[in-house]
C-alpha cells in the first residue's frame, strides 16, 4: 500500500509540475464548457428586421408590435420597399417583412438573406410564427419537449463532456506512460519487485481522480451557470460518467501499450479518437443526418453512447431505465477494451 | 569460486536482427566485471536480460543463483539496475527521486543512506534541485544512488559513463572501487576502451557474440602482434599507403597517431625510407605497446577472416 502511495504521490507531482498538462486538464473542460454553452450557438438571436407596411390597420400595427417587443428580434424601423435590397445587402438587416392589407386580410412577404441557409430557415420561421401568432385563430401549436427555447448549451453539455474525457483519460494517461517508456524510467519500475498491475494501476489511479474532479467541475457548471435542470438523476448521470470515465483510461492505457514516443501517442489518440468524437458522436452533427455507413461506423465510438446517454438523462430528465442500452454497450466496450490493454501490457513484457 | 552469474547460450532476436548470440559467460561473486564493445554490440539486451526485463529466445540465465525468467520476482531485490542514460524523473527533485526508488523497494533512504552516503554526498546540498536541472555527472551518481538504495548484491551498470566528463568518470569509476570493497558485484560495459583496465575481467562484444573474456592484462599479453605508431605530416595519406604495403596486416588511426599491424616480414626502417621517397615528410615508425583496443580491433579483424 506504500508503495502505492509512491507511485500516486509521483504521478500527483507530475501533473502539478507540468504547467502544460495542468493547463489542458483543468482549464480545457471549463473552457469548451462556457464557449460552447454561450459563445458558440446554433440559435439565431438579434434577428435585424426591417418592415415594409404598404397600408397600416390594426392588425399590421398589432404584428409589428409583436416584432418589437420579441427577443430575437432587434425592429429596425420601417422602411421603403425601394431601400430593402440596398439594406439587405450592406448587412445592416438581416430580413425584411412586407406587409400589405388586401381588403382586410393581410398578406405578407419575407425577404431574408440567405448567405447562411440554416439562420435564414430560422429567421423566416420566427417571423412565420409571429404573424401566424397575430392573424390566425386556430395557430398550429408546437410543443417543443424537454428543451423548450431549444438552448443550444443544454444540447453541447453531453457532447463536450465525451469529448474531454477522452482527451484527459485517453491522451493525457498515454502519453504520460509513454513518456516513461521514452525516458527508460518505465524499465526502472518494471524491474523493481512491485507487480505490473500495481504499476499500472499507479498510472490510472490519479488520472481517474483527476477525472472525477474534472467531472464535479463540468457538472456544477452545467447546473448552475448554463442552467441546466437539476433533478434526482444527477447520481445517474455521475454513474454513467464513471464508466465512461475507465472505459477512456482503458483507451489510454491500449494507446501506450502499442505506440512507443510521445509524438505518436499523441497522434494515435488525437486522430483516433478525437476526431471520430468531434465529428460522429452526434456531439455538433445529428447521427439521423450522417450517410448510412457513417452512422454505422459511429456504433463503435464510445462517445455516442455516453454522449446519447447524457442527453436522455440530463435534459429529457427520464429515469435510468431509458439508458439501459447505453449502459450495457459502455460497458462492454469498457470490458473489451480493458482486457486488450492489460493482455497487451503483460505480452509486452 | 561460485559464480554469482551464469549465461548459457543466450540468444535474443528482435526479427531478424540477432541482437544477442549464443553467449555464455560467468561472473564471479564480488567481481568488477566489465563487457567492451561499440554501440549496437548487443550489451543493453544483455543487460535486459541479466535485470529481467527481457526472456532470451534461447538459453537459460541464472543470477544468484535464480533464473532470470522462472524466478524473477524474487531476483529483482537482489539487482541494482542502472540503465544507459540515467533514467531519472527528470521533474521531480534529487531527494523525491531518491525516496520514490527507495519506496518501490520497500526500504527507507534513511536505513541504507550509509552505502550511498559517498556518492550522494556531493549531492546533499541541493536535495530540493529538479533532476532535470543536474550536470551529467550528477545525474550519473543521482541515479547511482537510487539504484543502489535497495542494498542489492549485483549492480548492473548499462554505459554508466557515456556523456560524462573525464574527471567525474575517474571519480566513478573510483566509487565502483568502494563498492566493490563493500562486497557488490559490478557489472559494467562501456565503448571507452581506457576503462576496461579498471576491471578485474572483460568481456569483448561485438555484433552480439562475445570475441574474448579475460583479464585486460591477459589480453594485451596476448596481443601478440608487430606493433608500431606510425606519424608523418599527411596522416591520410599515410594511411592509405601503408594499408597498400603487402607486409602490413592492418593499419588504424589511434589517437594522434596511426597503429601498423606489420607482418613477420615487415621492417620499420625499410617502410619509413620507402615512405620518405614517396614524398612524406617527418616520418617516424617506432615500436608500440598495444593496449585493449588493438586487442579489440585484432579481435574483429581476426573474426572477419
Amino acid at each position: 500500500m506504500a508503495i502505492f502511495q509512491s507511485l500516486i504521490k509521483k504521478e500527483a507531482l507530475h501533473v502539478v509540475r507540468d504547467t502544460r498538462t495542468m493547463v489542458i486538464t483543468l482549464l480545457m473542460p471549463l473552457v469548451l464548457l462556457l464557449l460552447f454553452g454561450f459563445a458558440i450557438s446554433t440559435e439565431v438571436n438579434n434577428i435585424k428586421l426591417l418592415a415594409v407596411v404598404e397600408r397600416h390597420n390594426d392588425a399590421t400595427r398589432d404584428i409589428l408590435e409583436r416584432l418589437r417587443v420579441n427577443d430575437y428580434f432587434t425592429f429596425m424601423g420601417l422602411s421603403a420597399a425601394s431601400e430593402v435590397e440596398r439594406v439587405l445587402r450592406s448587412g445592416e438587416a438581416d430580413a425584411a417583412l412586407f406587409l400589405k392589407d388586401d381588403n382586410g386580410e393581410i398578406k405578407s412577404q419575407i425577404i431574408v438573406d440567405a448567405s447562411n441557409a440554416s439562420a435564414a430557415q430560422a429567421i423566416t420561421g420566427y417571423i412565420r410564427g409571429v404573424i401566424t401568432g397575430a392573424t390566425t385563430f386556430d395557430p398550429i401549436i408546437n410543443h417543443t419537449l424537454y428543451n423548450p427555447q431549444m438552448k443550444s448549451s443544454y444540447n453541447f453539455v453531453p457532447g463536450i463532456m465525451g469529448m474531454i474525457f477522452i482527451l484527459i483519460c485517453a491522451i493525457i494517461t498515454s502519453v504520460s506512460i509513454v513518456r516513461e517508456k521514452e525516458r527508460g524510467t518505465m524499465d526502472l519500475l518494471l524491474v523493481s519487485p512491485v507487480r505490473p498491475v500495481t504499476i499500472m494501476l499507479g498510472k490510472l489511479v490519479p488520472y481517474f481522480m483527476l477525472s472525477c474532479i474534472i467531472l464535479a467541475a463540468m457538472l456544477t457548471i452545467s447546473y448552475t451557470v448554463l442552467g441546466l435542470p437539476m433533478s434526482g438523476n444527477v447520481f445517474d448521470v455521475i454513474a454513467i460518467s464513471l464508466i465512461y470515465i475507465v472505459l477512456s483510461l482503458s483507451i489510454g492505457l491500449l494507446v501506450s501499450t502499442v505506440v512507443d514516443t510521445q509524438l505518436t501517442a499523441l497522434i494515435v489518440s488525437a486522430v483516433a479518437f478525437m476526431l471520430p468524437v468531434i465529428m460522429l458522436s452526434g456531439m455538433i452533427f445529428p447521427i439521423d443526418n450522417m450517410p448510412v455507413i457513417l452512422q454505422w461506423v459511429s456504433c463503435i465510438i464510445p462517445a455516442r453512447w455516453y454522449t446519447e446517454a447524457m442527453r436522455k438523462l440530463m435534459i429529457e430528465q427520464l429515469d435510468i431505465s431509458a439508458v439501459m442500452k447505453e449502459i450495457v454497450i459502455l460497458v462492454m466496450m469498457t470490458v473489451i477494451l480493458l482486457v486488450a490493454a492489460v493482455k497487451k501490457f503483460n505480452s509486452g513484457k | 569460486m561460485n559464480p554469482i552469474i551464469r549465461l548459457n547460450e543466450i540468444t535474443k532476436r528482435y526479427g531478424g536482427l540477432v541482437a544477442v548470440d549464443e553467449v555464455s559467460l560467468t561472473v564471479d561473486r564480488g567481481e568488477m566485471f566489465g563487457i567492451i564493445g561499440p554501440d549496437g554490440s548487443g550489451k543493453s539486451t544483455l543487460y535486459k536480460i541479466l535485470a529481467t526485463l527481457l526472456k532470451p529466445d534461447k538459453g537459460t540465465a541464472t543470477v544468484c543463483g535464480f533464473d532470470t525468467v522462472k524466478d524473477y520476482k524474487r531476483l529483482r531485490t537482489m539487482i541494482g539496475y542502472m540503465p544507459e542514460r540515467f533514467s531519472l524523473y527528470q521533474d521531480l527533485t534529487v531527494e523525491e527521486n531518491l525516496s520514490f526508488f527507495a519506496s518501490l523497494f520497500g526500504v527507507s533512504v534513511k536505513e541504507n543512506y550509509d552505502l550511498i552516503a559517498p556518492i550522494f554526498g556531493q549531492l546533499e546540498r541541493f536535495p530540493s534541485r529538479k533532476a532535470g536541472a543536474l550536470s551529467g555527472g550528477m545525474k550519473q551518481k543521482l541515479a547511482l544512488s537510487c539504484a543502489l538504495i535497495h542494498r542489492p548484491e549485483i549492480l548492473l551498470l548499462d554505459e554508466p559513463t557515456t556523456g560524462v566528463d573525464a574527471v567525474s568518470r575517474g571519480e566513478f569509476w573510483d566509487m565502483l572501487s568502494t563498492l566493490k570493497r563493500k562486497g557488490i558485484t559490478i557489472i559494467v560495459s562501456t565503448s571507452y576502451m581506457d576503462e576496461a583496465t579498471r576491471c578485474e575481467r572483460i568481456a569483448m562484444m561485438n555484433k552480439g557474440h562475445i570475441l574474448d573474456i579475460d583479464t585486460p592484462s591477459n589480453l594485451v599479453a596476448g596481443l601478440g602482434e608487430n606493433l608500431y605508431n606510425a606519424v608523418s605530416d599527411d596522416m591520410f595519406g599515410l594511411l592509405t599507403q601503408l594499408r597498400s604495403m603487402p607486409d602490413v596486416i592492418d593499419c588504424y588511426t589511434f589517437g594522434a597517431t596511426l597503429h601498423v599491424v606489420g607482418s613477420n616480414s615487415f621492417n620499420s626502417d625499410k617502410a619509413m625510407a620507402k615512405l620518405l621517397v614517396s614524398g612524406h615528410k617527418d616520418v617516424k615508425i617506432y615500436p608500440a605497446k598495444g593496449n585493449i583496443e588493438d586487442v579489440f580491433i585484432k579481435l574483429t579483424r581476426d573474426e572477419r577472416e
